[in-house]
Parts: structure tokens; sequence; C-alpha cells
């Protein structure tokens, strides 16, 4: 396919050229790049904290396309799914939203008593010039919770730039509450969004090593424990590109330590636990993460042979948002048999991507802010089995014939943890060799003839 | 006839979407055309995924992609760039091109920036159509009409070259799914007539398998068919609730040509009223395989009318599919007890009683600018027996624990929304057994019995 010239610089095959891959750059004009904006980035963000509410001011559009739509459950309070917003009408925009902003804070605060209130600015508020801090500030003095402006302007960068909002907006509220009786043995989670319940799980692993879990940020996330997270003795933090900065914060102005881990696949999960065990060096814990990894471990290895059995050699492409994730899928996938031969990411960094080059084989292609042309040019090129992506990525892959994982916000599979692992491979294994495929006319069918694929049998 | 509902500052969960969405959704409806927003890149992913988790299918919506020096000094150039991609890229017969409440409020001269690409710009061009949807203004409806309005002005009686023959008839069905619209082209193909459908979502926006992946889906309304609406012996435009510019109007006030504007065809009734409009505008008797479908019709209105007798529904979504609806309800004994929209065209009301005045017994409440608080709050009282409208009434009809009956757009639980059908008697077929076996599902699965049979 012919590529858009300005693209060529953020496309990268690995094996015959040195490294060069250009990102984190506004996206092309015209492109139909697979990126939202930076309200998105922070809205993603934040989302999870249950108890709060979350405010988007601005006409409607922004805060109607975001009801609801990740799948981040809480064990309490569900404001998070309510979508508010002050649907700015022309005249609001004319004469200033500051009005309007400031009566639906409160008839919102009164009607729902949360612990706090976020208020996400878009495009338009950043034209028209509303003093969105000072009426937070108001309504924070008056109704004794805290009110939190996120800088969220869409046109103000990419998606980053929202993840940047997003930390410095629980920057305001960390550090303003009581840590008395706080573990020594103490974690924050960062970067895990308890899509389909996976912090529980997650949460689960660290309570058996006997460590303490502050706050889940932001999954099943709570104000109260953002308020003293800060009194956590490490930060361990998933998802870089969203909560790597509230990390940096916190370690600059509390002192405490982060590192990075990731809760996908048997290596990356059973390394984040040692990683926790060892940084506390506790034998009791370390104990306690070895017992733990080898139950887990021997429940799971059994059944995972047989999909890597029937998936050996299929070829997976993946495209996510973050970089970071597509580490630990690239790890997933082959330890269930299969290869990667391309992967792309919304906001990855260059070191991101450079590592990415560095794991994966000769010939795969490495791809940042893609479209949905490239993608599918890319898809047709390696003759994939399976894509992992998001919503926006599924119909490319069907409509090519081609299986489907959907790894992103909208999933109800736990796909982290020990037995997310397991699901995962499942999932995978459901779309590779779901039957269907035999009627679709890219694998050789026509009327009259089905293709060839063949479908194993999970008894065998 | 309606109480005042709650005058909320705020809106929570909103019956309704921003315009440039029913834009995009419209120009997806035209042969070779690729919707493109002119704004910041968040809109057209997050339009892109609401539509794709509906229908399943790829949309492209291009993006001006600004970022903030753009919303400074303006987003011309990043306009120009932009088309000139897309037009690279995907070759398309027509760029539609909608603002966002961003550019609207920057204050960017679309149509004098388009002067300036046609200028700047060498070689072969789509054509390059304008609508104005800033999104603080109207909801998604505005943002569909708009957009169907620009194409037919800037398109009918453009060339003069076609020549679609003599006896077409212009159908404007407004905002309705892609199997109303395959229904649509089977009805006018059984007459026989030949028929213009603008938009015409059935193949883009529900496309078949297909070896090749093509980068604009096939189907649409051909461009040369609107450039020859102006020939047409009339036109039939479904819906009352949008503004005297719509495309109906203006065919008929450039051109003369004859509008007829009918409420969308739902239930018996309003059916009628399209097919005598088809059989008038053609001099065509109705096709007797359709008045088969009616005869079936009503036989099933009989056999089951007392399931569903005097049930208590709450309608909410598009001002004009309320409309349909509850003129639907109204006629099979279901009563109507709010008719809910986030629209405010201020015509609704009127509307409702227009259709159902024979028929109920007592007006509905009938609300605009209504959002899911509070329908919810008004819910407490009425309880209702069923909710009608789409999937985002779930989380109210699991409160409620009574059924919904999913209808329009979106349907993000459940798979197969393009496929819903809604218009003529075979939609009206589809929709009344929807109803009658909910209700009798509800009696069941509420009953300690189990009953095998009802």
């Amino acid at each position: 396919m012919e590529l858009l010239k300005d693209r060529e610089k953020q496309i990268y095959r690995t094996g015959k050229e040195p490294f060069a891959l250009s990102c984190d750059q506004d996206s092309l004009a015209g492109a139909v790049s697979q990126r939202a904006c930076v309200f998105c980035g922070s809205r993603v963000v934040l989302y999870p904290i249950a108890d709060a509410i979350h405010l988007v001011h601005g006409p409607i559009g922004c805060a109607v396309y975001t009801w609801d739509i990740r799948g981040a459950l809480s064990s309490g309070p569900e404001l998070h799914r309510l979508s508010f917003s002050t649907d700015l009408q022309e005249l609001d925009v004319i004469f200033g939203g500051e009005k309007k902003l400031k009566r639906a804070l409160y008839e919102l605060i009164e009607r729902h008593s949360p612990k706090a209130a976020f208020v996400y600015s878009t495009c338009i508020v950043g034209i028209i010039g509303d003093d969105v801090d000072a009426v937070c500030r108001e309504v924070s003095s008056k109704t004794n919770i805290p009110v939190i402006p996120v800088k969220s302007e869409g046109f103000m960068g990419n998606k980053r730039a929202g993840y940047t909002a997003a930390c410095n907006a629980m920057d305001q509220l960390i550090g303003t509450g009581d840590t008395t009786g706080i573990s020594p043995y103490s974690i924050n989670i960062l970067g895990d969004f308890n899509l389909a319940g996976e912090i529980w799980l997650i949460r689960e692993y660290f309570e058996r090593m006997g460590v303490e879990v502050v706050a889940n940020i932001t999954g099943d996330g709570r104000v109260a424990d953002l308020q003293r997270c800060h009194g956590a003795a490490l930060n361990v933090v998933q998802c870089s590109g969203a909560t790597m900065e509230l990390a940096q914060i916190m370690e600059d102005k509390y002192g405490v330590p982060f590192f990075h881990v990731s809760y996908f696949g048997i290596e990356d999960m059973a390394q984040a636990l040692y990683d926790v065990a060892e940084h506390f060096k506790n034998p009791e814990i370390m104990e306690k993460t070895r017992q733990l990894v080898k139950e887990e471990l021997e429940k799971l290895l059994p059944k995972l042979a047989f999909y890597k059995k029937a998936l050996q050699g299929k070829k997976a492409a993946i495209y996510v948002g973050g970089s970071f994730k597509a580490f630990s899928l690239v790890k997933t996938l082959r330890l269930i048999g299969m290869n990667v031969v391309m992967v792309g990411s919304q906001t990855g960094t260059e070191q991101e991507y450079r590592e990415l080059a560095e794991i994966t084989d000769p010939g795969t292609i490495i791809v940042d802010d893609a479209n949905p042309l490239e993608l599918t040019s890319f898809l047709e090129e390696q003759k994939v089995d399976l894509f992992v992506g998001g919503v926006k990525e599924r119909p490319i892959a069907y409509k090519l014939g081609v299986g489907f994982c959907d790894h992103n916000h909208e999933r109800k599979e736990i796909l982290a943890g020990f037995s997310g692992m397991l699901n995962f491979a499942q999932e995978v294994y459901s779309s590779v060799m779901s039957p269907v495929w035999r009627f679709t006319y890219q694998n050789g069918a026509s009327r009259g003839k089905k293709s060839n694929i063949t479908i194993a049998n999970p008894n065998e | 006839m309606s109480k005042n509902p709650p005058n909320y500052i705020s809106t929570t969960n909103a019956c309704k979407l921003c315009t440039p969405l029913g834009a995009s959704l419209a120009f997806k409806g035209i042969e070779g055309a690729v919707p493109y927003l002119h704004g910041s890149q968040g809109c057209a992913t997050y339009m892109r995924r609401y539509i794709i988790s509906h229908y399943n299918e790829p949309i492209d919506i291009a993006s001006s992609s600004l970022s903030e020096k753009h919303a400074i000094y303006g987003g011309g150039a990043n306009l120009k760039l932009g088309l000139m991609n897309v037009t690279q890229k995907y070759r398309p017969q027509l760029i539609g091109i909608a603002t966002t409440c961003l550019t609207e409020t920057i204050g960017d001269d679309v149509k004098s920036l388009l002067c300036e690409y046609d200028k700047e710009v060498q070689g072969e061009k789509p054509i390059m159509i304008h609508v104005s949807t800033p999104s603080y203004s109207g909801t998604h409806m505005e943002g569909f009409h708009n957009a169907v309005t620009s194409v037919v002005k800037a398109l009918a009686g453009r060339d003069g070259e076609q020549d679609m023959g003599s006896g077409v008839i212009n159908i404007l069905p407004g905002f309705v799914s892609p199997a109303d619209i395959r229904y649509l082209k089977e009805i006018a193909a059984d007459f026989p007539l030949k028929a213009t459908i603008l938009p015409d979502i059935s193949d883009t926006m529900d496309g078949a398998a297909a070896e090749v992946y093509e980068k604009i889906q096939p189907g649409g309304t051909p461009i040369s068919a609107i450039a020859a609406m102006n020939n047409s012996v009339g036109s039939i435009e479904f819906g009352h609730t949008m503004g005297k510019d719509s495309s109906g109007v203006l065919l008929a006030e450039k051109f003369g040509v004859e509008n007829t504007r009918m409420p969308i065809p739902m239930g018996i009734s309003a059916t009628d009223n399209f097919f005598d409009c088809l059989s008038r505008l053609s001099g065509l008797p109705i096709p007797e395989k359709h008045q088969a479908e009616r005869g079936r019709l009503v036989d099933a209105y009989v056999d089951s009318h007392k399931y569903i007798y005097g049930k208590k529904a709450i309608v909410y979504g598009e001002e004009d599919l309320v409309v349909g609806l509850t003129a639907f309800l109204a006629e099979i004994g279901v009563m109507p007890v709010l008719c809910a929209s986030g629209g405010k065209s201020g015509k609704l009301a009127e509307m409702i009683q227009q259709v159902t005045a024979d028929v109920l017994p007592e007006q509905p409440q009938v609300h605009e600018g209504m959002d899911f608080y509070e329908i919810s709050e008004m819910a407490e009282e009425l309880a209702p027996d069923l909710l009608v409208g789409h999937s985002k009434g779930y989380p109210l009809a699991q409160k409620l624990s009574i059924p919904i009956i999913r209808v329009g757009f979106p349907i993000h639980d459940r798979m197969g929304g393009q496929r819903i059908l809604h218009i003529g008697y075979r939609g009206a077929q589809q929709l009344f057994d929807l109803v009658v076996n909910a209700c009798i599902a509800k009696k069941q699965s509420d009953s300690p019995v189990g009953y095998s049979y009802m």
C-alpha cells in the first residue's frame, strides 16, 4: 500500500535498517487516526474513581460518548457510571459557561453527596475562556469537598497530555488524608482500572503475600484512599503511560519509590509479585510469594498446554492504546505458541518502540498512531490469524476474515493475573479456531466450497 | 396535557447525541463518500467507536486533528492538508465536511477555505460538501438532516446531464436502519417504481463479507441520482420535527418537486398512508405482496391483542422515531404514558397529538429536552410495563424490572441493531411480535407456575 509521506517515519520494520521511528506527535490531519484526544486520556484514567462525580463541562457529545463505556467495576458506589454534563448551548457559548457550571455542580453535589467532583474541560471551554479553576475553588469552599478541575481541552495535545491532566488532578487529592495505621509492607496499585474485576484479583494476590494495598489507582478507586495513599511504602505502576507521572510526582513529593510491572501473562505477573516481595526484603513475604506463584502455575500450566498446541505457529498482530501493554502481549502470545508480526500503539514512546523492536522477530512491523487503511494493509500483508486491539480495530479484523481479541476498556473478561492468562488463551482460541472462518472469502471459500481451515478438537 | 418536568441545570445520561455524529452518518449514506470532521482528533474517534458498537461495520471518519496552535491561528491549513490526505488515500467521490464546536467557535470560515482549496489544489478533486454542525446547537438529528439538505442543495440539478428516466420518486427517510432502507428498496422494486433514497446506509453500514476490503464500503445513494432529484415527480419525507429547510422542502421550493411529509411509517395507519402516497405518485396499485403482508399483520394484531392491551409504555429517543413508535403502540392497544426526547423541536407534543388523538383515550405526557435522569424520575410515578427505545434505557428497565424493546440507535448491548426493521407492515409485524412476546415472557417469568404455553 502507498503510505502518506508524512506517515512513513512512524512505521518501522525490524531486521534490516537500524531502529528509527518517530512518535509522540500530533496526529496527521486526514489520516483517520485511531487516537482520541486529551479529554479521552484524562477521562479513562479518572473514570473508575467510583465515589466522585465526573462532570464534563461542554456540549453534550464528550459526555455522552463516554457514558458507562469502560468495564471498570466498583465494589460499592457507582457514580462513575453516570454521565454528567453541563450540556452547553449556544447562549452559554456566547455569554460563558461559568454560571451554568457552578449551578450544575451545586445541584449534582447536593443530589449525590459525592466524596469529590472532577470537572473536565472540553475543547470549547478552552476557547470561550471559562475560569474553571475559580468556579471549582468557590464550590469546593462552600460544599467542603474537593472540586478538582481537569485540564483536558481536546485540542491541547494528544491522549498522553490527558494522562498528565489526570495525574495533576489526582495530585491535588493526594497528601490530604490521614496515613496512620498503614503497614510498612504496603503498596498502591497504579494503572489498573479494574476491568471485569481485575484489580480484585491482583489485590488478592498481594494480600496472600502479606502486603497491604492502600489505594487502587484508579480501578474501584475511592477518594479517601487517594487522599492517604502517600502513606504507602511503594507504588507499583502498570500501564506506564497513564499513571507514570503520578508515580514520579509522589516520589518527588513524598519519597514513595515506584517501579513498573505488568499483570498480563505468566512471566510478567509472576515477576510483578516477586519484584514487590524483593522490595520489602522480608523472607516471609518472599516465601508466601513463591508459594502463591507455584500454586497458581500448577493449576494453570496443564490447562494452557492444550491451547499452545492448538495455536502453534499462528500469526498475531497487536494494536493497543499504550505500548507498554504490547510488551506483555508479545510475550503472552508467544507463550501460547503464536508469532507476533505487527505491533503498534496510539501513544508509545521511542524507548518503548525501540525495546519492542528488540524483542520481536525480524520482519515485524512496528507502528505508531496507525489508521484503518494502514492496519488493513499490514494485516493483509502479514496474513495474520488474530488481531488484538479495541473496538475500533474489531471491524477491521472481521472484514478481513481474521480472529479478534478485545484487550481494551470494554471487555468483560479478566485478562490479567494467572487466571486471566487462561481466559486470554481461551478467548484467542475461540476466535482463531471458530468454524465461521470456513465461510469467509479471504480464506479461499466461496459458495459451495468451504476453506480448509482445520478445527482442533479440545478433547483430543 | 403535560405536567412540567423537573427543570435541572445539569444533564445526566443524555437522551441525544451531538450534531456532527448525525452528519457523519448521513454522509455515510452517499456512494463513495468519506465523512470528515473539522475539529480536534477526539470527536472523530469517539463517534467512530460509538457507531461501530452499533453497526459492527468499519466507519472511517477523517479529522483535521487540530492542536493548540490551530485553535489560536485558525484550522485552515490543517483542513486543506486533511482533505488532500483523504483524497490521496481514499480516492472518494465526495467528502462530507462537518464542523465541530471547536471550529465553529474559533470562527473558521469553512466555505471560504474550501474555495481557496479549490483554487490552490490542482488535479482531481472530490466533491466537497460542507455542513455547519456546532454541537452546542441541536442534536444528532439536526446534524443528520442538515447534512442531507447540504448535499441536496449542492448537487440537485447540478449537472443537467442526469437522466434517471421519468416517474422517479424521492424518498427522504431520515435516520432509519439499514434494514429499513433495504425494505424501502424492495417496496419500490415491487411496485415497480424508481426511487432515489437519500441517504442510503443499507450497504455502507451493513455490508456483506467480501474477498477484498474496500477502502470505502460499496453502496450508498449514487451522486448522479442525487443530482437528478430535481426531476422527480415527488418527494416523500419521513418526519415532521425537522426545520423548514429540510431537503424535501428545498426540492419543492427550488425545483417544484411536490413534497409530502409524513411521520415515519410505523404501524398500520402510518404505513397505509405511505403506500397510498407511493401509489398516488406512481399511478400504480399497491402490490399484492404488500397487501398480503398487511393482512397477516392485521391477523397478528387480532391474535395477540389481549396480551398487551392497556400496558403502559415509556417511549424515548429521537423525536420523529418517538412519534412513529407512539402511533404504532397506540394502535395496538399499548398506552404510551411518557414520550420523551433529548431533542427540542417544539413540535413533539403536537405531532403525538396528531397521530394518536383518534385512538388514545388520554394523551401521554410529552417532554422534549429530557435526559435519562428525568425519565427515570418520572418513571417512578408512572410505573410503566415496558420501555421502548434504544439500548441506553437498559439501566432504567433493569431498575424497574420491566422489559425493554430495543429499537433505533444505538443498540450497544445486543447484536444486530443494524438489522432491526422498524417501518412498514413488515417492521410493524416484527416490533409487534417483540412487544407481545416481551409481555408474555415477563408474565411467564414472574409466575411460579412455569406455564409452558400461554
